[in-house]
């Protein structure tokens, strides 16, 4: 992310005005739990996935004078592609960027995101990688699980989200609005088994999921 | 007879008396507090608070001109058709038509801006109505069609329809209500809604034993609705001949509509609720719910009172 003060005053006014209105405006949130929201970092936002809107609602629900440390994890592949997206990617939205695939090559694909961390920064992190079918919630990946064992006094906090996914879905380009549900679940901790903390999280954002009552969309 | 802003000086009355009524409901709540320590009346709480938010957006807009006033009403028809289409079940192929019947908020507000009568009140039920089952049997998926074009017709007509009346009243009132304009029309139409369901809920709490429609909503009683829509009326009485064209009588008369609409406009949406298996329509509202909750009475008051004044006094 760039020190550039006059990046980061682009970068709090994209979010500020531009975010805010579209979101809270335009879509409207409806919180619950919103007291579970960590008040500051290091913490971890886990989220599920329909839509690129997410990490924007997400950062959105969040106080403004945490927006400096707010970084969502994305992949490297889909939004460092050169040019102004990533210049965008990069410096308004403040991506942490991942290699997908690379911790099977031995490196560690999460060091950037364990050093915002040490920072004292706030990561939003979508566990089940891709947006892929929208408003359907697939297994999630592992690196969630190594992520909360590397720093286990970090809270990682689930959140369910529904209606962006119908909002603006994968594959589309129009943004057709729809109220926005988003569920604050109660911070985990991470533990020596990566799986179990994983499956741990899933459960957990499909128990938020569960007490909603969400209309059919086929 | 002109107060500050240029508004009539009954608009003015009116709204001071909006804003005592207010203070003191503000008052009750603190008292209530204080009496009963223990007790913390969060949704009363809540609720005060957000009339006083609701309140204050709705009189800035409508006082400020007559502009804001239309943006303000359709931006509220916005958010109920939002709220609408989020709670029902839709197709994925209708994403597109969906952004068409946002469309249709800017264009029927502007027929009620510019009173074209003859537009606004053909345009959703006539032309809206024809266009949106076509444009889905050309998307070209049968399944769930009826289902789809049911929901969204009728959506449009409570969200965008009914709702735009109040900007028809707002803009055409000026002409037959020289002592109020459009805008004590409007004031005296919302005012005495808003009214109608605290006072109905105030009566049900007091009084209420005997239920009206046990399987739709069950907090409502013919207590609360009788003593609800005589208290309405009592006021519209009262306040009717400040704000509008009408004497006392016909004031009276116009709470009886208002009363008895808003309450078939609340117990239409509670069967809708319970159809969908929700509690409150969203959370936009704290203590309220949704903003469907809120204008749920509106939805038939305001379209009963504007043809019902629409007939009697417009020329």
């Amino acid at each position: 992310m760039s020190q550039n003060p006059l990046v980061r005053l682009l970068r709090f006014l994209f979010f500020a005005v531009i975010v805010r209105a579209v979101i809270l405006v335009a879509l409207g949130l409806t919180v619950r739990h919103r007291e579970r929201l960590p008040k500051d970092g290091p913490a971890v936002l886990a989220g599920n996935h329909n839509s690129n809107l997410d990490a924007l609602a997400i950062m959105a629900l969040m106080p403004p004078r945490l927006l400096p440390k707010l970084r969502p994890v994305a992949a490297m592949d889909y939004f460092l592609t050169g040019g102004f997206r990533s210049w965008f990617a990069t410096n308004i939205i403040g991506i942490i960027p991942v290699k997908r695939g690379s911790g099977k090559e031995g490196g560690n694909p999460l060091q950037l995101a364990e050093e915002a961390l040490d920072r004292g920064e706030i990561l939003v992190i979508f566990p089940e990688g891709t947006r892929g079918e929208p408003e359907t919630l697939q297994e999630f990946k592992k690196g969630i699980g190594h992520l909360a064992h590397a720093r286990p006094n970090v809270p990682v906090v689930p959140v369910f989200m529904h209606g962006l996914g119908k909002t603006l879905p994968r594959g589309s380009l129009l943004l057709v609005p729809f109220n926005v549900i988003v569920s604050v679940g109660a911070p985990l901790y991470g533990t020596s088994s990566y799986s179990e903390f994983v499956s741990k999280l899933q459960r957990a954002i499909a128990d938020l999921a569960a007490q909603e009552k969400l209309p059919v969309w086929e | 007879m002109t107060g500050p802003l240029g508004l009539p000086a009954n608009v003015v009355y009116a709204t001071a008396g909006i804003y005592a009524l207010l203070v003191l409901a503000t008052l009750i709540v603190l008292v209530l507090r204080w009496r009963n320590p223990g007790v913390r009346y969060q949704e009363l709480a809540d609720r005060t608070d957000s009339w006083w938010w609701m309140i204050g957006a709705f009189t800035l807009a409508v006082l400020l001109n007559q502009t804001v006033a239309v943006v303000f009403l359709a931006f509220i028809s916005y958010l109920a058709l939002k709220e609408y289409l989020s709670l029902i079940p839709t197709r994925r192929i209708d994403r597109g038509v969906l952004l068409f019947a946002y469309l249709a908020i800017p264009i029927q507000f502007y027929w009620a801006a510019i009173d074209w009568y003859g537009m606004f009140i053909v345009f959703v039920p006539v032309w809206m109505f024809l266009f949106f089952p076509a444009f889905m049997a050309l998307r070209g998926e049968t399944q769930g069609f009826l289902r789809a074009v049911g929901t969204l017709s009728w959506g449009l007509m409570m969200t965008v329809f009914t709702l735009s009346h109040m900007a028809w009243l707002l803009v055409s009132g000026d002409k037959v209500n020289p002592i109020a304009g459009g805008v004590g029309l409007l004031l005296f139409l919302v005012v005495l809604t808003q009214f109608n369901d605290v006072a109905q809920y105030i009566w049900g709490k007091l009084l209420g034993r005997h239920k009206v429609t046990p399987t739709v909503s069950p907090k409502k009683t013919w207590e609360g609705l009788i003593g609800g829509v005589a208290t309405t009326i009592a006021v519209a009485a009262l306040i009717g001949p400040y704000l509008t064209p009408m004497d006392w009588l016909w004031s009276a008369l116009a709470g009886t509509v208002l009363g008895i609409a808003g309450f078939l406009g609340d117990i239409t949406l509670s069967a809708v609720k319970r159809d969908l298996g929700v509690k409150d329509t969203g959370g936009l509202i704290p203590g309220h719910g949704g903003i469907l909750d809120r204008v749920d009475s509106l939805t038939y008051a305001a379209p009963a009172f504007v043809h019902f004044i629409r007939y009697f006094f417009y020329p």
